[in-house]
Order: C-alpha cells, then sequence, then structure tokens
C-alpha cells in the first residue's frame, strides 16, 4: 500500500482541511512555482496546480506538482478534459501517481474561446463526471477504460468541484451527487462571496446525504479590491459577487480594499467552520500567496495538525 | 438538412478567374431550402458574376442548372452533354454534392461556391441552426431531444456545467445553454430521473474511428 496524501489523511481524521491553490507561470521557470510553495508550505495541507486554466497557455500541472512534491508539499493534480483525449488523460494519471502525486481534481476545463489559444480544437473526449470514473476504475480495480489491466494501478485521492452559484440551481446538487456516484472524494467548490445561497445549497447537500459521502471544501478567493470584485461578478462566468459584497470594498479608501478583502475572506472561513457538512477551505488567492498565510492564521487554524 | 453559405464573390472570382465559360450548378434540396444554392441563388450569382466581369471588360458566359439533388449520381448525369461545352462547373452544392459531381466527370474542373456549414434545422425566416453532428450513435432519447454534443459548447454528456447562467452559456451569451434546456425540459414532462444515470464515455470511432464511413446495405443493392 502507497502512501496516502496529506490532504486524504488530514480529511480522514477529521480536521478541517486547508487546500490552496498555484498558478504556473507563463515559461519555463520553476522558480516560481519553487517560491509559491515555500510561501504556503506549512500553512495549507495541499497546493492545487490549476491545469492551463482559463485556456491560457502555462507550465504544465504535471510538471508543477512534481516540483512542488520535490518541496515537500502535497500537490493537488488539476486535470481538465479539455486538452487531452482519454489515452492522454489515463496516461497522465499514471504518470502523476509515479512521480508521487497522490491527488486529482478533475474537471472539464474552462472553453478554449477564453484563453490565448482560441482557435484551438476543444477535446472534450470525456467530461468531468466521466473522468471521475475512469480515474477512480484505474486506482480501484486497476482497469483502464475498457477493461484492460494495468500493471499496478496509480494510487490517487480523486476529487472534482462544485460551482453552487450557477444554474439551474436546484440540479447542482443532482449534478455533485453524479460526481460523487461517479467517485469523487473530496469537492472544492467555486468562491464563495454569497453565503445564503452557499448555506441553501449545503442544506440541500445534506438533505441527500451527500456530506457523509465526499468532504466539501469551500471555495475562497480574497479580493484584492472593488475592481477585482466588479470584474468577478461581470465578466467572470459561474461567479456570483453580490451587490452588498462589492458595496462594503467601495466603503473604504482604495489603499485599504485588499485588507477588507482580507477581513471579508477571513469572515467567511470562520462562518464555513460553523456550517455542518463543510470539511474544510480552499484558498484560491490569485497572484496573491502571501495572503494564505495571513488568512490560515487569523482563522485559527494555524498550526496545521500532525497526521 | 445540410447548411450552407456563399463565399465572398471575390474568393469565388479568383478560383473561376482563368475561365470564360462557367456551368453555374444549384442544387433544390437542402442548400436551396437554407437559401444559399437553389435555383434563385444559381441566377444571382450567375448575373452578379456577369456583372462584375462586365465592369472589368471581360467577357464570361454562364449556363444555369439547378439539379433535384446534387450528391445522387442519376440528377448529376442530367449535365451529361453540358459539361464539356464549359471551362469550369461553379457548384453551389453542399460539399458532397460538389465531390460527387467531380465523381461522375472526373475529367472536369468543380469549384465550391458554399462553404458548407452544418446539419440543422430553419429556426425562422431567415435563421437556421446547428443541431446534429452525425455522431453516429443518436442519444437523443435521453436528452430530450436536445443533443448536447452539438448544443453544449463542450459537448458534455454529464452536464451543465459551472458556466450555465441565466439560461445562458458562458462561451456565448447569446446562446442558450443547452443543458439547462434538457433540464428544464426532462422536468417539465416529470423525466428528470434520465439525468441521474451516468452517460459513459462516448464511442467517438462511430463518428472519426477510420476516416470517412459508409454506410452499405444489401437490401438496397440492385
Amino acid at each position: 500500500m502507497k502512501a496516502k496524501s496529506r490532504l486524504e489523511r488530514v480529511l480522514r481524521s477529521g480536521h478541517f482541511a486547508v487546500t490552496a491553490e498555484c498558478g504556473p507561470p507563463k515559461g519555463a521557470g520553476p522558480e516560481m512555482i519553487r517560491k509559491k510553495g515555500h510561501i504556503l508550505k506549512g500553512f495549507v495541507d495541499s497546493v492545487n496546480v490549476t491545469d492551463n486554466q482559463t485556456g491560457i497557455v502555462r507550465l504544465c500541472s504535471l510538471a508543477s506538482c512534481a516540483l512542488l512534491k520535490k518541496e515537500g508539499l502535497d500537490p493537488v493534480l488539476q486535470m481538465v478534459t479539455r486538452d487531452r483525449n482519454r489515452i492522454a488523460l489515463q496516461s497522465d494519471v499514471l504518470g502523476a501517481s509515479a512521480l508521487g502525486i497522490r491527488n486529482i481534481l478533475c474537471l472539464s476545463g474552462d472553453h478554449q474561446s477564453f484563453g490565448n489559444q482560441k482557435e484551438a480544437k476543444g477535446v472534450f473526449d470525456l467530461d468531468s463526471i466521466q473522468l471521475l470514473q475512469v480515474v477512480r476504475g484505474m486506482r480501484d480495480q486497476g482497469k483502464i477504460l475498457g477493461g484492460e489491466e494495468l500493471s499496478e494501478p496509480p494510487e490517487l485521492f480523486i476529487g472534482a468541484v462544485a460551482n453552487p452559484f450557477a444554474d439551474p440551481f436546484v440540479y447542482r446538487v443532482i449534478r455533485l451527487e453524479k460526481k460523487v456516484n461517479a467517485g469523487a472524494e473530496f469537492i472544492q467548490t467555486q468562491c464563495i462571496y454569497n453565503l445564503k445561497r452557499f448555506k441553501e445549497w449545503m442544506k440541500l447537500v445534506r438533505d441527500r446525504g451527500l456530506d457523509k459521502k465526499v468532504y466539501i471544501l469551500g471555495g475562497i478567493t480574497p479580493l484584492k479590491s472593488t475592481r477585482m470584485a466588479e470584474y468577478m461578478s461581470k465578466q467572470v462566468a459561474g461567479m456570483d459577487v453580490p451587490e452588498e459584497v462589492i458595496n462594503r470594498l467601495k466603503g473604504v479608501p482604495t489603499k485599504e480594499q485588499r485588507q477588507e478583502g482580507l477581513k471579508i475572506a477571513i469572515e467567511t472561513i470562520q462562518t464555513l467552520k460553523e456550517i455542518e457538512g463543510v470539511h474544510g477551505v480552499h484558498i484560491m488567492a490569485i497572484e496573491w500567496e502571501e495572503a494564505v498565510p495571513e488568512l490560515v492564521e487569523k482563522t485559527w487554524l494555524y498550526p496545521r495538525p500532525e497526521v | 438538412m445540410i447548411t450552407a453559405e456563399r463565399k465572398p464573390l471575390s474568393e469565388i472570382k479568383a478560383m473561376i478567374a482563368p475561365y470564360r465559360k462557367i456551368l453555374v450548378v444549384g442544387c433544390g434540396t437542402c442548400v436551396a431550402e437554407c437559401a444559399s444554392g437553389g435555383e434563385k441563388e444559381v441566377g444571382l450569382l450567375s448575373s452578379a458574376l456577369r456583372m462584375d466581369a462586365k465592369m472589368e471588360g471581360r467577357e464570361i458566359e454562364t449556363k444555369e442548372i439547378t439539379l433535384d439533388r446534387q450528391c445522387v449520381y442519376e440528377f448529376i448525369e442530367q449535365l451529361s452533354g453540358l459539361v464539356n461545352q464549359y471551362d469550369v462547373i461553379l457548384s453551389l452544392g453542399c460539399g458532397a454534392g460538389v465531390q460527387a459531381v467531380a465523381e461522375v466527370f472526373p475529367e472536369a474542373y468543380v469549384v465550391p461556391a458554399l462553404n458548407t456549414t452544418f446539419i440543422g434545422e430553419t429556426k425562422e425566416a431567415g435563421l437556421w441552426v446547428e443541431n446534429c453532428r452525425g455522431c453516429g450513435d443518436c442519444k437523443l432519447g435521453y436528452f430530450a431531444a436536445i443533443c448536447p454534443i452539438t448544443r453544449c459548447a463542450k459537448g458534455l454528456f454529464n452536464g451543465p456545467c459551472g458556466g450555465s447562467k441565466d439560461g445562458k452559456c458562458e462561451v456565448n451569451p447569446d446562446t442558450p445553454c443547452a443543458w439547462q434546456l434538457i433540464i428544464t425540459r426532462l422536468d417539465e414532462s416529470g423525466r428528470l430521473n434520465l439525468l441521474q444515470a451516468i452517460h459513459p464515455p462516448a464511442d467517438w470511432s462511430k463518428r472519426e474511428g477510420k476516416g470517412p464511413r459508409k454506410i452499405e446495405r444489401e437490401d438496397q443493392k440492385t
């Protein structure tokens, strides 16, 4: 039996987990990944590495995860189905496990038309739910799609995402259930600014008993400015930033907006800690990794538990 | 139907520039329905080409003919005796029509006047929308007769993705989210349970597995 990921051990032993996100550089240099890793080390249990997010070409998630692993962090390999067919996806899953990566997050990925390769052919050979099922089959049955046996199965803690703020609202929970049935063991949600809607969603989650079947980590992105809040509200698909959050930032001088953004994030984390069925937080501090240690300390989530 | 749009006149002109006698061949089926390659469009294009040539001090000769179906050999054979009188065939058929004409008359030079676009329906006068990708493995029965391969930008079988907002697709706010449509229609007809099952990965080999596909039926052979 191979060693379980830190994220899995933390969640299975009942601790409130903290994960963060690391966006790789638009270049071949490994230093930036290492630097971000050092900022986060010790303050979080695991670090997600995005997979060409918003369809923009960046240093690949697999290599970035390997670099973080070398620095002693527990990486979460994000894998989107936009860019690879089932052959490449399964091959990368095996490669990740061979490199000692122990967490995977399965997503469909932002549509290529959002990125800097708009003319690209979107692959979408599988969707995120099918990818979950495939990875689960590889790990648990030791078989690839079609039934052929692997000489050695990958060891991975398998995750997926959920967006409580997209439509149709009621169907969101049914889809979450499909992800759980497909094999998801942990869920990281879209950034939470609308706590009212998140709580309603969590109630539906509990009503279906899903909080007992999957670990749910609430998404947090500290806002840096009114501009960022307005941009996210209007330009980023699937994002719900209520007017009162924007107004709260508007209410303080520009120089203090970052601080206010952190305050909002701290309050949100504190609230999430009290919601039944929420098992952790996933902090996506976009190009602001320095914010993570402060958020973790100020929400009494530091030090991270020994597991 | 197969939909198509006429190419820009400049592109058509460039292809037929070396030729004086032009046989303009339309098709009376799909491309007539979508008003790009029927009898009317054949006439309009021919006169536009003649007019243009005249303005530039050139002389061209055109002959217009519209076949019932440009993709069926027995109709294409109506061009026998005509083809060798012309320097070029300008086809207003879909891609299948252009190729079928060239197949029947391999010595002729056949060029397309249309860009073939998609399999779709006439939504309203002047509006055609894509709704089938010809995947060879129709699953509309599970999806309230709304094709997610065609109408979801990501072609998801287990949608919707996180970018569905107010019934619209994040990729193009003018496009309805196919999955919102599927869910609404299934919900309204009490069949939402159809969506609980996880749809397995598609068998794309039915679409593009070994190059061009063919259908062969013994009962239809003569």
